[in-house]
C-alpha cells in the first residue's frame, strides 16, 4: 500500500447525504469525530451537532429530546417515531434502616384502601420525620383487610396491620387496646390521626383519653414547634403549641408522590383481648332512595340508553343503589330533576358508579370526578364513559339489567336459604 | 322505633352548651346539643336533666328550657374554667343510666375530647355519633348509630353509658318562649381550677385556608402540554365486548360485591 493519502469520493458523498442509511458512520471517518460528544482541543466536552438527532421521513432533522431525557439509548435513525414515550417511571426508593424513633399514622382505610384524608396524614407524619432530628420512620396502623396496593407510593415506611374478627365493624375498645399495644412497644414520637367522620376523630379522641394527652384537633398546619387549628364552628384559628396527638384535617399537608417506601410489615408481639361493653349488631338497612345523592355510596345511574325504565328501578331497588340520571334522561323526563348527575346536577361522591346507557358528556364527567369504581353498560365501546370506566360492558342494556337482576335476586334467596 | 314503657323510668343527663351561629357568631341553642335534649325528651321526658357547666348565659340556658322542661341544673364556673373534673365530680354523685352530649361544640376549641374524657373517667362505655336510642331492656339499650354516607349501625351497648349525639338525629323540638322565661335554673356554684393550658393559646379569626394547587410535575415541555391538554382518564379498564349478557352481568355483580355495595 502506498503512503498517500486518498479521498474516498463515495464516503464523501455518503457524508454528505443525510439521508442515507451509513451516514453516520461516513461522517465518522470523514471528520473523525465520533457521533456524540467530542473532547475538544482545549479539553471541554463538545456536541457535535451533526451527530444528534435522526432524519425523519420527509428528510428534515429531528432530536428526540424526550428519549434522551428518559435515559434511554440514543436514537437511531427513524425507529423512534410512533414508539411507546410513556414509560412508567420508578420513583427512588427511600429506605430507612433501624430508625431513632417513629411517628405512627393511623389511617382510616374507607372501604380497605386508602383515602386522600389518608395520604394528607401520612404527608404530614414525613414532614414532622424531616423536621426533627434523626432518622425517623413514618408508620401506619390499618384495622380490619385492605385492598391498597400503593402503600409504598403514599409514603408509609412501616406498616402494622390488624386483621381478625375482633377488629370489624364497630370496635373502638378493642382497637384503642391495640393502639395501647402500639404505644408500649414503639413510643412514638408523634400519633397523626385524620379528624374525620369516618373513625379517625373517635378513635384519635378515645386514645387521647386514654393516654391522657391533650390532642390537637382539626390541624391544618402543622410544624415539629406549632400547630394552627381551627376552633368551633370554623370561626377561629387556634395557634398552639405542637402535642405529641393530632387530629389533622383535610388538606394538611402535600401528599407524598416523589418517592417510593419500604412498607415493611410489623408484627406486633401481642394485643390483649379488651372487655367490650360494646356489641356491634351490624348495619341497618337504609332506604336508598332516602340517601341524599351527594353523599350516596352506591349510585346506579341511567342515561339515553335506558328505554325500559321500569326494569331500570327494579334493577335499582334490588342492588340498594341510589338512582341517579344523566341531563338527558332528566330532559326527558323520566327522571326527576334532582337525580341529575353532573355539572348542572348533583357532584356525587360514591364509592361505586354504575353508568347505564351513559356516553359520558363532560358535564357529566367532571360531576362522578369523585368517584372511586366506576362501571360503564353501554352499548357503544368508544364513548368516553368506557375510557374512564374501570370496568365497562358492551352490550345492550336491558339485556345485561335483567341478567344482573337474575343474579342479585337468586344470591339474595341462596343467602337467605343458608341463613336459615 | 318508640321507647317502651320500662324505658320511661331512665334516668337520663343532656349535657348542653352555648351555641354560636356559624355566620353571625351570635349565641344560640347548639344544634347538637338540642338534638340530644331532644332525645333525652323521647326517652324520658319527667326524668330528664339538663347539665351545663359555665357562665352560662341567660337568653340560650331559656332557649333550652324552652323545649318543656321545668328545670335544668347550672353549674356555674368562669369561662376559662375546666368543665371536666367539675362534671366528673357531679356526675359521680348524680349517676345518669345514659349521658348524652354533642359531638363537637359550637365555639372554642371544639376538640370534641368532652364524652370521651367523661367515659375514661367514669369508666363507662362510650357510643359516639348515635341517631336513635331504641328499647332499653335488662340494661341493655339498643342504639342507632349514624355512620357517614347516610348510613346507620345497630349497636347494644350496657347501661350506663355516654352518647354523643351526631345530626343526623331527630330535629329538635321549636323552643317556647314563655314556658322557658318560667323555668328554674339550679345555679350551683362550684370550684374547678381554670384551664392552664389553653391559656398560653393564641386565638385568631380563621383564616382562610390555601386551596390545594394542582401542580404538574412534568420534566418536559410536551409532558406538560399533555397534562393541560389531555382528558381525565381512569387509565383504561376491563373492558368486555364478546362475553354473552349473563357473563357480562357476573363480571358487574363480583366488582360490586368486592367493592362491599351489594351484601
Amino acid at each position: 500500500m502506498s503512503d498517500l493519502i486518498r479521498r474516498d469520493p463515495r464516503t464523501e458523498w455518503i457524508a454528505r447525504n443525510r439521508l442515507h442509511p451509513l451516514h453516520g458512520e461516513a461522517l465518522f471517518s470523514t471528520s473523525g469525530h465520533p457521533v456524540g460528544d467530542v473532547r475538544g482541543p482545549s479539553g471541554l466536552l463538545r456536541k457535535n451537532p451533526h451527530g444528534v438527532g435522526f432524519i425523519g421521513p420527509n428528510g428534515i432533522k429531528r432530536i428526540d429530546r424526550l428519549a434522551i431525557q428518559l435515559g434511554e439509548s440514543g436514537p437511531q435513525g427513524g425507529q423512534r417515531r410512533g414508539a411507546k414515550a410513556a414509560v412508567e417511571v420508578q420513583l427512588p426508593l427511600v429506605t430507612v434502616e433501624s430508625p431513632d424513633f417513629y411517628v405512627v399514622a393511623v389511617l382510616d382505610m374507607v372501604g380497605g384502601r386508602l383515602t386522600g384524608h389518608d395520604k394528607d396524614v401520612l404527608g404530614q407524619g414525613h414532614k414532622l420525620v424531616a423536621a426533627t432530628e434523626g432518622k425517623g420512620a413514618v408508620v401506619a396502623v390499618t384495622f380490619g383487610d385492605s385492598k391498597e396496593e400503593g402503600f409504598d407510593k403514599a409514603g408509609v415506611d412501616r406498616l402494622i396491620q390488624f386483621r381478625g374478627e375482633q377488629y370489624d365493624g364497630y370496635s373502638p375498645e378493642q382497637r384503642v387496646t391495640a393502639l395501647e399495644a402500639v404505644e408500649r412497644e414503639l413510643d412514638p414520637e408523634y400519633w397523626l390521626f385524620p379528624d374525620s367522620i369516618a373513625g379517625g376523630q373517635e378513635l384519635g379522641c378515645r386514645l387521647a383519653a386514654r393516654l391522657g394527652e391533650r390532642p390537637a384537633t382539626q390541624a391544618w398546619q402543622v410544624d415539629a414547634f406549632t400547630s394552627l387549628c381551627r376552633g368551633g364552628s370554623q370561626r377561629i384559628d387556634i395557634s398552639r403549641e405542637t402535642p405529641r396527638l393530632l387530629l389533622l384535617g383535610e388538606e394538611c399537608a402535600d401528599q407524598i408522590d416523589e418517592t417510593r417506601h419500604e412498607a415493611v410489615v410489623i408484627e406486633l408481639a401481642s394485643v390483649p383481648a379488651s372487655l367490650s361493653r360494646i356489641e356491634d349488631c351490624g348495619a341497618v338497612d337504609v332506604d336508598p332512595s332516602q340517601v341524599p345523592l351527594g353523599e350516596a355510596e352506591f349510585i346506579l345511574s341511567a342515561g339515553n340508553g335506558i328505554h325500559d325504565w321500569d326494569q331500570f328501578h327494579q334493577a335499582a331497588e334490588t342492588l340498594r343503589a341510589t338512582e341517579g340520571a344523566s341531563r338527558v334522561a332528566v330532559d326527558d323526563g323520566f327522571m326527576p330533576r334532582h337525580r341529575q348527575v353532573g355539572a348542572t346536577g348533583t357532584w356525587v361522591t360514591a364509592r361505586v358508579y354504575v353508568a347505564v346507557g351513559i356516553s359520558g358528556a363532560i358535564q357529566h364527567m367532571q360531576g362522578i370526578g369523585q368517584c372511586d369504581k366506576v362501571v360503564a353498560i353501554n352499548s357503544d365501546a368508544g364513548c368516553d364513559m368506557v375510557k374512564r370506566a374501570d370496568l365497562s360492558v358492551i352490550g345492550d342494556s336491558q339485556q345485561i339489567l335483567a341478567e344482573l337482576i337474575r343474579l342479585v335476586e337468586s344470591r339474595q334467596q341462596g343467602g337467605a336459604e343458608d341463613a336459615a | 322505633m318508640q321507647p317502651d314503657l320500662s324505658a320511661k323510668s331512665l334516668k337520663v343527663t343532656s349535657l348542653i352548651s352555648v351555641g354560636q351561629h356559624p355566620k353571625s357568631g351570635r349565641a344560640r341553642r347548639a344544634e347538637q346539643d338540642a338534638r340530644a335534649v331532644e332525645l333525652g325528651l323521647t326517652l324520658s321526658d319527667d326524668q330528664l336533666e339538663m347539665l351545663h357547666v359555665g357562665s352560662g348565659d341567660k337568653t340560650v340556658m331559656r332557649s333550652y328550657l324552652g323545649m318543656g322542661l321545668p328545670k335544668m341544673t347550672l353549674l356555674k364556673q368562669g369561662d376559662r374554667g375546666d368543665a371536666v373534673p367539675v362534671l366528673c365530680d357531679y356526675l359521680a354523685t348524680h349517676a345518669p343510666d345514659i349521658l348524652l352530649t354533642g359531638v363537637r361544640a359550637e365555639s372554642g376549641e371544639a376538640s370534641g375530647m368532652l364524652p370521651f374524657l367523661l367515659a375514661e373517667k367514669l369508666g363507662w362505655p362510650l357510643v359516639s355519633r348515635i341517631a336513635e336510642i331504641g328499647e332499653v331492656n335488662d340494661g341493655v339499650a339498643e342504639v342507632l348509630q349514624a355512620l357517614p354516607r347516610g348510613q346507620r349501625r345497630a349497636i347494644k351497648v350496657r347501661l350506663p353509658f355516654v352518647a354523643s349525639v351526631d345530626n343526623a338525629a331527630a330535629e329538635p323540638r321549636q323552643s317556647a318562649f314563655g314556658p322557658g322565661q318560667r323555668a328554674g335554673i339550679n345555679d350551683m356554684p362550684v370550684a374547678g381550677g381554670d384551664d392552664v393550658v389553653r391559656s398560653g393559646w393564641e386565638e385568631s379569626p380563621a383564616r382562610k385556608k390555601p386551596k390545594r394547587l394542582k401542580v404538574v410535575k412534568a420534566k418536559t415541555a410536551a409532558d406538560r402540554f399533555k397534562a393541560a391538554t389531555a382528558k381525565a382518564s381512569g387509565g383504561g379498564g376491563k373492558v368486555l365486548k364478546k362475553e354473552s349478557p349473563a357473563e357480562q352481568a357476573q363480571a358487574v355483580l363480583d366488582l360490586l360485591i368486592e367493592e362491599g355495595v351489594v351484601r
